[in-house]
């Protein structure tokens, strides 16, 4: 019994001095991270230990762990959650002037609790056999009679739709973003089901003229090397809406060092690896997201959709209406 | 053709081994049949045959005038009207005594049924039981429901199959007389497979003894036991030795024992080597008899002592002798024989 | 030396045997996660009821509903009937499709349900291949939805069914052939055999393999979250992610598991009228009756069909993906995450077969209603979605290490961390508290064999309990048991959300893989792994099979 308590202790102490490391909850896939967190250990020594899985239930882990979480980064794919993650309390500030240097200040938290990565947006395809471009104008413009059973959307439990909803709530108001929603559903050709990419093909091949998915998928597509995925997404075009007004919807992916990180320092550094110029550029060449660094030139077909007006809300307001956007969907009937 | 049941040259063979070989038989409407045999015989086998669970290789089966059987033929068992009782009955566990009973009933609900039930369950004394389950049913119990759910369809034929191996051994002869009479009642043409003689004797009209899936003899209990056609039943059959003999005439054997005459004539030449079944009965125990045997067995069997005795001449006999004489072991005792049944075999038969 | 002294008074007090205390203490343990889940009954939700009741709740019922209508009676359809057909008739491949039957077992349910969306969806080869022949539009024909409630039965049934058809071909196998010819003599046919007679008798048996895809139907989230459909699950993450309130996802976790809980009380107050103890032990060899022609045909049609469907079919997509991406999957990772998924399975499989025993014989030989209360308790973790059972699990660990570091830290100034979450065994507790249910269950049924007389004959010959166990009940139940440990291992090779949270760090499965990249809609890269569980759980599947079979008395 003696003996295997000491071997316990010794074991923990040995984590403990084993320092040169940092731990991550990860809510972007393996693939997607892994390949940079790999070049990060190469170039600095540190180790990267990673789960990926759920935001929400890393959230809820981090809760319960409490202090001793070995967690000492949240990574997530999506605004709310770290504002989500803020609100309990579970990121601590970080000053650091390579952060605040690279990032706008609209892409990171007031109070330095977490910081956006790469950004996307949630963009309208249209098939231009059965859509004149100048038909489309913006989100809003979704519950005009006039796209009836012609609009493809996946399910509002999906964190993209939400975020969407919960940027309309800000800027327009709850009442009036109900009833847009609720037009917006008799609009759509089909109950909500699959994938972004599912929604593209879906416009392809003609069950719906337009959609709205994240610009990245279709990147995705475009590049892929699956040749049915391809000539799907050559049928298709991109339209980035409301460049007359607020500028398209946009959401980040970030990441926040957790209040009781052990590994303090390599969790930042792991950071400011993830701004830096190399890890910026692969954002956008491998995942066809669009940099937080707005120096970033893309070269993809990210690059041949140049440049486009964003809208600049205050991100964490995403978070503040999630919740709201979801109870306003459930009530209009959005799957 | 009147009989309720024809085989005719009967042969079955499963994955290339021969089961049953060349049987016949005839059996008429109410009679009572039964197959005896070891086990391994082939009389279940031949039993399934009848009930349509095997298909024949050779032969026919006819079931009250209809051809059930015959290679490339097969009616199905369902079709045949046959009922079967099977060896542990068998009864359907998730089904009251009463649904069990009615099963076999085309419409369960007619008054026709309430009455054959009502007129089963007096026959065989289920009044106190009828909403019961099998498995609250002591074993002769599950008998009568099994019996009486083979034959609430009134079946053409019923087969029963050892229907008295589970049961206490003493209740066996009085159920096998009580089930002959409640057969003999319903009018029903039976077949019985059993090892045991004595139910067979009890129960059965006709007895066919097997051995090695023939059928070697069909007769009556009385026949088989006196006049057995061969020394397989004759050994099945009854207990009894073998004793060499010589012919003298044709109703007269020269044997170490004295010579024996039989009632009847035999088939054998004078003077051929031949040997002679004896049964215990055939040896009476006489106190002034001049010859005498050693005891070198003895059974009791309550009226009478089963006694093993050697001869001067080192012969083994064995005799019936009523029990209250009652000799020890090795003590020499006066014996004579007197033979009705005089069945004697070839030399090499035995 | 006070709790030995203790335990003992508190026996003799309730007349326990300390043993049993000991398994009673085994079986609360896994019974803590499910009681944490229901005891979010207890907090009351803020205003998130009256929402879900006004505006979805019905929708998740009737949906749930039409789900477990819908899977419960195809998996009958396509368990039952062609168990049947293969134990009693002889028809062509009918002995290899006795196993084969099985494998669409070993497919995971969102797994099939992906590949069927990428071949038949509008968007897929199929139809696109017959817009291009016939120059329809997409608006001009009509083609079955797979993205729908009706898709939704269909995946579910044609990958649980394997259940119902283990179970069922189980229970013909053992019932005497004698009843099935019993029955045939009172004028039954066939057909009249099966359903008055062999039906009946597999019902208890039926019923559990039923209530064991009801319940995975229940707590699937995968496939109906794919397909767009409002189950319950579907609800439960809505609530939680969307509304980020994991209570109220609790309490309707809790609200599901309430009415299984009495679905299966039910079920078993009504069978316990009624005791199929066998009243045959005598067993004639099986003959089966061989097919001639059509029937012979329509048999092989019958019993070929669901493995078409259900494996064959999928397997094949997932092969063509694979071909094209198989070279870049195959590195040294891969054989990692198989390892991984392996040792998980393996590890998890015997634990739980282990446990099963020990609450199996607690269970037997004890007539104390706290026994078969807990184990029956135990066995709702399966219904639980995989996520609730994650975090119910985490929180009573989390809660003991943050609780034990505290207490170092105050009296040798040194803290332990986490101690227990975050490693394996939290992630293989899980497992079990998920899966006791499916080894506790065969156990059982197994344990049911035995008679008690048999242990009492035992006995008198001097046996010690120990070698009563090996010598008499491991030969009689070595198919049952095998059978046990086989069906946890494929059903951890295939668990996904439970692994997803729980893992400790850079540890993946092949299920995490699978997911990931179909996820990220790359169903042409997730072929390989999902392919690779597929084929990993085929192999203990076909020994589940063989098992069965010699179980049979008078098997040759």
């Amino acid at each position: 019994m003696k003996k295997t308590f000491t071997i316990i202790i010794f074991l923990i102490f040995q984590q403990l001095l084993n320092a040169a490391e940092v731990n991550i909850y990860s809510a972007r896939k393996e693939t997607l991270i892994k390949p940079l967190l790999d070049q990060f250990n190469r170039d600095t020594g540190i180790k990267v230990n990673l789960i990926t899985g759920k935001a929400d239930t890393f959230i809820k882990r981090l809760e319960i762990e409490g202090k001793n979480t070995p967690a000492d980064i949240l990574l997530t794919v999506d605004a709310a959650r770290l504002v989500r993650a803020k609100e309990k309390d579970l990121f601590q500030e970080v000053i650091s002037d390579a952060l605040n240097k690279v990032i706008p200040n609209y892409f990171r938290d007031i109070d330095n609790h977490w910081f956006g990565l790469s950004l996307r947006s949630r963009v309208i395809i249209f098939s231009p056999d059965k859509v004149n471009k100048r038909e489309l104008i913006d989100y809003l413009d979704l519950a005009n009679s006039k796209w009836r059973g012609r609009i493809c959307v996946r399910s509002s439990s999906n964190i993209y739709n939400q975020s969407l909803v919960a940027s309309m709530i800000a800027r327009h108001g709850i009442n009036k973003i109900e009833i847009w929603a609720s037009r917006l559903v008799e609009n759509f050709a089909r109950s909500p089901k699959g994938g972004d990419r599912d929604q593209i093909k879906a416009v392809a091949i003609g069950v719906c003229d337009i959609a709205l998915v994240n610009n990245y998928y279709l990147a995705g597509m475009l590049e892929s090397n699956q040749e049915y995925e391809m000539n799907a997404a050559k049928k298709v075009k991109l339209f980035w809406p409301d460049q007359n007004g607020h500028g398209a919807h946009v959401n980040i992916s970030g990441a926040g060092v957790t209040k009781y990180a052990k590994n303090k320092e390599e969790a930042i550094q792991l950071l400011e690896y993830l701004v830096t110029d190399k890890a910026q550029q692969w954002y956008s060449d491998i995942n066809y997201e669009y940099a937080v660094n707005p120096e970033i030139k893309n070269t993809t077909i990210l690059g041949e959709w140049g440049a486009f007006k964003s809208d600049d809300l205050n991100l964490s307001l995403l978070g503040r209406y999630n919740r709201d956007a979801v109870l306003l969907m459930d009530r209009v009937g959005w799957k | 053709m009147n009989n309720a049941i024809e085989i005719k040259e009967l042969s079955l063979s499963i994955e290339g081994r021969q089961i049953l070989e060349n049987i016949s038989f005839g059996l008429g409407e109410i009679g009572i049949a039964c197959l005896l045999g070891p086990s391994g015989c082939g009389k279940t086998s031949l039993l399934r045959c009848i009930a349509g669970f095997e298909e024949l290789n050779h032969g026919e089966v006819w079931i009250k005038g209809v051809i059930a059987s015959k290679p490339f033929h097969h009616l199905p068992v369902e079709q045949r009207n046959v009922g079967m009782v099977f060896q542990d009955y068998v009864l359907f566990p998730h089904m009251s005594v009463t649904e069990n009973i009615i099963f076999g009933l085309k419409d369960q609900r007619a008054a026709r049924t309430k009455e054959r039930l009502d007129e089963l369950i007096v026959l065989f004394a289920l009044e106190k039981h009828i909403s019961k389950y099998p498995h609250q049913l002591s074993g002769g119990q599950q008998q009568r429901v099994a019996l009486a759910r083979a034959m609430a369809p009134r079946p053409g034929v019923l087969l029963l199959d050892e229907p008295f191996a589970s049961l206490d051994i003493e209740l066996r002869e009085q159920l096998a007389r009580e089930l002959r009479s409640i057969l003999k009642q319903d009018g029903i043409t039976t077949i019985m497979v059993t090892h045991n003689q004595l139910e067979a004797f009890a129960m059965a009209d006709i007895i066919g003894v097997m051995g090695d899936g023939k059928l070697r003899q069909w007769d009556t209990a009385f026949n088989l036991y006196h006049e057995p056609k061969t020394s397989y039943v004759a050994n099945f059959i009854g207990e009894g030795v073998f004793i060499k003999g010589e012919v003298i005439n044709s109703i007269e054997v020269k044997t170490d024992i004295g010579n024996i005459k039989g009632h009847a004539p035999h088939s054998f030449e004078k003077g051929e080597k031949v040997r002679v079944l004896i049964r215990p009965d055939d040896i009476l125990h006489d106190d002034d008899s001049k010859v005498t045997a050693y005891v070198r067995g003895k059974a009791f069997r309550g009226a009478e002592f089963l006694y093993t005795l050697e001869t001067q001449n080192g012969l083994y006999l064995q005799s019936l002798v009523p029990s209250h004489h009652d000799h020890p072991m090795n003590e020499p005792i006066g014996i004579k024989t007197e033979i009705d049944h005089l069945v004697i075999f070839t030399d090499e038969d035995v | 030396m006070i709790f030995k002294k203790f335990s003992e008074s508190f026996c003799s007090l309730l007349k326990f045997s300390r043993l049993n205390l000991a398994l009673i203490l085994l079986a609360l343990f896994f019974c803590i996660p499910i009681v944490i889940v229901c005891g979010s009954l207890f907090f009351p939700a803020k205003d998130i009821w009256p929402h879900l009741i006004d505006t979805v709740l019905t929708d998740y019922i009737f949906n749930s509903l039409v789900l477990l209508i819908g899977v419960g009676f195809f998996s009958l359809l396509l368990g039952v009937i062609p168990a049947w057909l293969v134990t009693m008739y002889q028809f062509p491949m009918s002995r290899y499709l006795e196993w084969a039957i099985l494998l669409p077992m070993s497919m995971p349910a969102y797994i099939i349900a992906y590949s069927y969306t990428g071949v038949f969806d509008a968007a897929g080869p199929v139809q696109t291949i017959m817009r291009e022949l016939t120059g329809w539009e997409y608006n001009d024909y009509w083609f079955p939805e797979v993205r729908s409630l009706g898709g939704a039965i269909t995946m579910l049934s044609l990958v649980l069914y394997p259940y119902v058809y283990l179970l069922a071909r189980a229970s013909f196998i053992e019932q005497s052939i004698c009843v099935l010819e019993v029955s045939r003599t009172l004028g039954c046919n066939a057909m009249d055999a099966f359903r008055r007679v062999a039906l009946p008798l597999a019902r208890p048996a039926i019923i559990v393999g039923l209530s064991l895809v009801l319940m995975e139907t229940l707590a699937d989230y995968g496939t109906v979250q794919y397909f767009g459909v409002s189950a319950f699950t579907t609800g439960i993450f809505r609530t939680w992610f969307g509304m980020d309130n994991s209570l109220v996802a609790a309490q309707l976790s809790a609200i599901l598991l309430l009415f299984v809980a009495v679905f299966l009380y039910l079920e078993r107050r009504s069978r316990k009228q009624l005791a199929f103890n066998h009243t045959s032990n005598r067993y004639s060899p099986l003959l089966k009756q061989k097919l001639k022609n059509s029937s012979a045909f329509f048999a092989f049609v019958i019993c070929f069909a669901p493995l078409l469907f259900g494996f064959v079919l999928p397997a094949s997509f997932l092969g063509q993906w694979a071909i094209s991406t198989y070279s870049e999957a195959l590195d040294i990772n891969f054989y990692i995450l198989l390892l991984n998924s392996l040792s998980l399975a393996f590890i998890t499989a015997l634990l739980a077969l282990v446990i099963a025993l020990f609450l199996g014989y607690s269970n037997r030989n004890s007539r104390l209603f706290i026994n078969r209360f807990l184990v029956r308790f135990i066995s709702l973790g399966y219904a639980i979605p995989g996520t609730v059972i994650a975090v119910g699990v985490l929180i009573p660990f989390a809660w003991f290490d943050n609780s034990l570091d505290e207490f170092l830290t105050l009296h040798f100034n040194f803290g332990s961390g986490l101690l227990i979450s975050g490693t394996l065994f939290i992630l293989i507790f899980a497992y079990l508290v998920r899966f006791l249910a499916v080894s506790i269950n065969t156990v059982e049924a197994a344990l049911g064999k035995i008679k008690l007389e048999m242990d009492e004959v035992a006995k008198t010959t001097g046996m010690s309990h120990v070698r009563i166990m090996r010598r008499i009940h491991v030969p009689i139940m070595r198919g049952s048991l095998l059978t046990a440990l086989l069906l946890v291992f494929v059903d951890v090779l295939k668990e996904l959300p439970a692994t997803l949270i729980l893992r400790p760090f850079n540890f993946n499965t092949l299920a995490v893989r699978t997911f990931e990249l179909a996820n990220e809609e790359r169903l042409a890269e997730a072929a390989v792994p999902a392919l690779a569980i597929v084929i990993a759980g085929i192999i203990p599947v076909i020994m589940i099979s063989n098992s069965i079979s010699r179980s049979r008395p008078g098997y040759e």
